[in-house]
């Protein structure tokens, strides 16, 4: 799940909520969806600065990535 | 002058006769071509009639002394006469103002031409000038021609980017959208080269916690266009990234040129992930950056499209948050403004159903009233009751001396009938 997909999905629960004719209930899933889906959006922007790698092809077809020393 | 595929040596093939050993001091002839005998024994070739030589000695002999006189040398001059032969070489004549050379290019040599030359186009060629023994000529080996300015190259994008958008490879519908907030970002690029340092240093200060991949390829020279594309195809099948760039710092036109590569170009434009191009500078077009989703004008540039400034999207998230929370705490809001608003109608309705239901008494009791018997008696009349209470309406319900009562406003009186007087042509009649 992309941050983008996260992202566009609050927003649309956002119009979903302006909406009046929601639910109570369905309302109140929404808005524990957004939030949910916010946590997992925000974990990538207080994760550890990541390393520069550099991707290797194995023989045997598959990737490996190693750490790239500039 | 159609010819074999065969190339001739570069250096004259060794002779059975020389006619004139190179290396040895020119002779003297006579006055008519006949050199004084030396020593009555030697005959010299060509001398005379008896030892005229034959037409492929003297070719030959031209053709080694002309390639040992010249190296291999640059001339320049117009293309003419111009002709690809089924068998992929090239003839043409390369023409000065009052000169002409003719020259042939033999396809192994034409891999570093860009485009195939035209008439007219001013050119260098690097050459072998050389006899042509099979048909006599003095001609040039070409192996390699530049055009004077850009002329090939352009031809060569021209051409490539024609067929790209025949294919639609260079329609904007195919552009796809840069991912905002990448986890990974996979830079095909040389290790060595600016390039590289600039995308890292933009993208750690924009964005620290990105993933930047390097994937080493070979950005110029031999094998550059091959080297590109396999790497492209590689971050396709690792797939586990979400933006490919591809670039390469500034440089000269041949330094970029494998970028203009068609099969550099194809294999970007069938990259599943979505592609950002830089390469050189702002002037510097390649077909790359005309089939990248995005076209950044520098290595610098594209590593700002690649990734957003974290702050900026921290702040997003922060206003996404309370979005919510507003767009709940409204919804909430929207519903105690209902109840409300219900209470209040039915609080109305109440009174309203009231005030008309007592309207409606009032009405109904108007009209009773207005129909009750009292009114009438109100407004100032009598109605005469037998003494069982039955109304007496009609002159035919009294007899003299009868006793009846006499109903009033305000009460009632005891009368006797005196006498009766039916009125004529009537026989019900109130008193």
């Amino acid at each position: 799940m992309s941050y983008e997909t996260d992202i566009t999905r609050i927003e649309t629960i956002v119009v979903e909520l302006e909406r009046s004719e929601v639910p109570l209930d369905d309302a109140l899933r929404l808005f524990e969806e957004g939030i949910e889906r916010l946590r997992t959006a925000s974990a990538a922007l207080v994760q550890a600065e990541a390393r520069v790698r550099k991707l290797i092809e194995e023989s045997d077809g598959g990737f490996t990535l190693a750490d790239f020393e500039s | 002058m159609k010819r074999g595929n065969r190339r001739p040596a570069p250096r004259a093939e060794p002779l059975d006769l020389q006619l004139f050993p190179l290396g040895e001091p020119s002779r003297s002839y006579g006055p008519r071509g006949v050199v004084a005998p030396v020593a009555g024994v030697i005959e010299i070739p060509g001398a005379s009639p008896a030892s005229a030589i034959s037409v492929e000695l003297i070719t030959q002999q031209a053709k080694a002394i002309i390639e040992g006189a010249f190296p291999r040398l640059w001339i320049r001059g117009e293309i003419s006469d111009f002709k690809t032969y089924r068998s992929g070489h090239w003839y043409f004549c390369l023409r000065g103002a009052s000169a002409q050379l003719k020259c042939v290019m033999f396809a192994s040599d034409q891999r570093g031409v860009p485009a195939v030359p035209e008439d007219g186009m001013q050119v260098v060629v690097l050459g072998q000038p050389t006899v042509y023994p099979a048909q006599g000529v003095f001609q040039c080996t070409v192996t390699a021609l530049e055009a004077v300015g850009d002329g090939l190259w352009r031809k060569a994008l021209d051409e490539a980017t024609a067929r790209l958008r025949a294919d639609g490879l260079l329609e904007p519908s195919r552009k796809r959208a840069i991912p905002r907030f990448p986890r990974r970002v996979a830079v095909i690029t040389s290790p060595d080269g600016a390039a590289f340092h600039d995308i890292i240093a933009v993208m750690q200060r924009r964005c620290p916690t990105v993933e930047i991949v390097l994937v080493p390829a070979k950005v110029q020279g031999e094998g550059a266009p091959a080297d590109l594309a396999r790497a492209i195809d590689c971050v396709m099948r690792w797939g586990a990234v979400d933006t490919v760039i591809i670039g390469r710092g500034g440089g000269a036109r041949e330094d970029l040129w494998a970028f203009n590569s068609e099969a550099v170009a194809r294999a970007l434009a069938a990259c599943t992930i979505p592609t950002i191009s830089a390469v050189g500078h702002e002037v510097d077009v390649t077909l790359c950056d005309l089939v990248a989703d995005h076209r950044a004008a520098t290595p610098s540039a594209a590593a700002e499209a690649a990734v957003p400034v974290l702050a900026e999207v921290r702040a997003e998230a922060v206003s996404m948050l309370f979005a919510l929370r507003e767009a709940l705490v409204r919804q909430v809001q929207r519903r105690r403004d209902r109840v409300e608003r219900v209470a209040r109608d039915l609080r109305h309705g109440v009174a309203r159903g009231a005030e008309r239901r007592s309207a409606r008494v009032t009405a109904i009791a108007g009209r009773l009233n207005a129909l009750s018997p009292l009114a009438t008696l109100a407004r100032g009349y009598a109605v005469a009751r037998d003494e069982s209470g039955v109304t007496l309406g009609s002159t035919s319900d009294f007899a003299p001396a009868r006793d009846f009562d006499l109903l009033l406003r305000d009460g009632s009186v005891r009368a006797t009938t005196r006498s009766v007087h039916p009125a004529p042509g009537t026989t019900d009649e109130n008193t």
